[in-house]
């Protein structure tokens, strides 16, 4: 099938990881990438905080220009593009626009259908990987604009992790704010809900964070080190994007050069597991 | 709410604070309906039950709780809510907006606020937050797509941060962290530049003009 692809800025510069392991898995799967041609920024918290025309008509212009392909559906994997691409149409007051349909990219893997796929070509099932699924925000909330039905607890990545063959531990902050763009403009909030996040993680004994979110990853994973070192606690939490874990599953050799990329190095729990080979 | 807070009035149980009560003698009583015409937001359904406040992961950097933001604002106290920080420490994850059982849009109301706040010519109570927001628009405008490369020397300079940082030793932290991304292939050393350019440089132009609205 061919799907439309906004894949947002960060994918293109600090979340390279995670985009490539999203053409990769796609690919695997049959399913055709088609970028919005010509795509902008959709404006992020910065345009909503101070500029609330721009944060509507930024999202609109990737629309029009996102319809223009014709394809049905439209895969987002940064959860705030998602929510501001829906706000937009929410805000739109043109009933004739017949934009594609937006997908959240950890629902579109979570539906029955996508879920089947998985589980065929699953090579090694993940046992004995006990992690938690981290949502974020912008995936969920508000659910008028985000259509969620489960936002105070969600599940696509639960049960895509499942379907792995790893065990999703309940656990009650899978929807709390990691402090989002804060981590550079107020850093010393933004450490203490991240601290706050793993800290929970580590109660409920997860061993790895499955996240959708690279602004989540990106502030669980690489100010990890930062937060250990000004409390004293030790986390070691490798923070993994959920389409590196069916990469993983699926045995794809690729998966290894994505989760090098990380900051909290996700190896020597892979391999402690059995996940992946000593060598190299 | 802030420690210094004393009481100076105090009549059936109910105490008022030195800072809360000065602002109380000259109410804007037009705040309310400019606000509610920017919206809806539906400030006025509020009936305080702090849903809000107790399930906000920022709370604990606020000034001013969210709940009490929403009633200063009922009370047309303009200048209290546009200088706040918790205005701007706001990480707008919409956890109130989503379980106030009111439908007061609480997150929408902090954008709405901060960005009056900048339009009143009122300095942010956080200078870093609002130079992160501008920042990153200047930027689009150069490029359509953000260049995190370049943001954040560019936030650093315009937040006049540069000494402060580079003496808490901020500064270099950073940019080992650049240093780490680079070598992993996750920074760019050039932007990605949308071909429109003067689309978004459109798009861009300040909401209203400042001081053109009537507040």
């Amino acid at each position: 099938m061919k799907a439309t692809y906004y894949p947002g800025c960060s994918l293109e510069g600090a979340s390279k990881d995670y985009a490539d392991s999203i053409e990769c898995v796609c690919a695997q799967m049959g399913i055709e990438l088609q970028e919005v041609p010509d795509w902008n920024c959709c404006g992020a918290t910065a345009a909503h905080s101070i500029n609330r025309r721009a944060s509507i008509e930024l999202p609109l212009r990737n629309l029009r220009l996102a319809r223009t392909l014709g394809n049905p559906d439209m895969l987002v994997p940064c959860p705030l593009c998602f929510n501001r691409l829906k706000t937009a149409v929410h805000g739109s007051n043109d009933p004739g626009a017949a934009f594609p349909g937006i997908w959240d990219l950890a629902a579109f893997f979570a539906t029955d259908e996508r879920l089947r796929e998985l589980a065929e070509g699953v090579k090694k099932r993940l046992e004995g990987l006990n992690v938690v699924s981290y949502y974020g925000c912008m995936s969920s909330r508000p659910p008028e604009i985000t259509g969620a039905a489960d936002y105070e607890n969600p599940q696509s990545i639960d049960r895509i992790v499942k379907t792995l063959g790893a065990t999703p531990i309940d656990w009650p902050y899978k929807t709390d704010c990691c402090g989002a763009s804060l981590i550079v403009s107020m850093p010393g909030a933004a450490f203490k809900m991240v601290e706050k996040l793993l800290d929970m993680a580590r109660r409920v004994g997860a061993e790895a964070v499955v996240v959708s979110c690279q602004m989540c990853q990106g502030n669980l994973d690489m100010y990890q080190d930062r937060i250990e070192a000004d409390t004293g606690k030790r986390f070691g939490l490798p923070i993994i994007y959920f389409t590196e874990l069916i990469g993983l599953a699926w045995g794809l050799a690729e998966s290894r050069g994505w989760l090098s990329r990380h900051f909290v190095d996700p190896v020597p729990l892979l391999r402690s597991k059995g996940l992946m080979a000593a060598e190299r | 709410m802030a420690e210094d807070d004393r009481i100076v009035a105090s009549s059936a149980g109910v105490e008022i604070t030195g800072t809360a009560l000065q602002p109380f003698l000259s109410p804007d009583f037009d705040f309310l309906a400019a606000v509610e015409a920017a919206g809806p937001f539906n400030a006025t359904h509020c009936f305080q039950c702090r849903k809000c406040t107790n399930g906000c992961p920022v709370s604990f950097a606020m000034d001013i709780f969210p709940d009490r933001i929403i009633r200063l604002a009922l009370l047309g106290q303009k200048d209290e809510v546009l200088r706040s920080r918790t205005i701007w420490i706001c990480a707008s994850c919409e956890t109130c907006s989503t379980r106030c059982p009111n439908g007061v849009r609480i997150a929408e109301l902090m954008d709405f606020f901060k960005e009056l706040a900048l339009e009143t010519g009122i300095t942010p109570a956080l200078s870093s937050v609002a130079a992160f927001y501008q920042t990153f628009l200047e930027n689009l405008k150069l490029t359509g797509r953000v260049f995190e490369t370049g943001l954040l020397p560019a936030y650093w300079l315009r937040s006049r941060q540069v000494a402060s940082l580079f003496k808490s030793g901020e500064m270099r932290r950073s940019l080992d962290q650049a240093v780490k991304l680079f070598r992993k292939g996750r920074l760019s050393a050039l932007p990605h530049w949308v071909r429109e350019k003067g689309e978004i440089k459109s798009i861009l132009r300040p909401s209203r003009s400042p001081g053109g609205d009537k507040q």
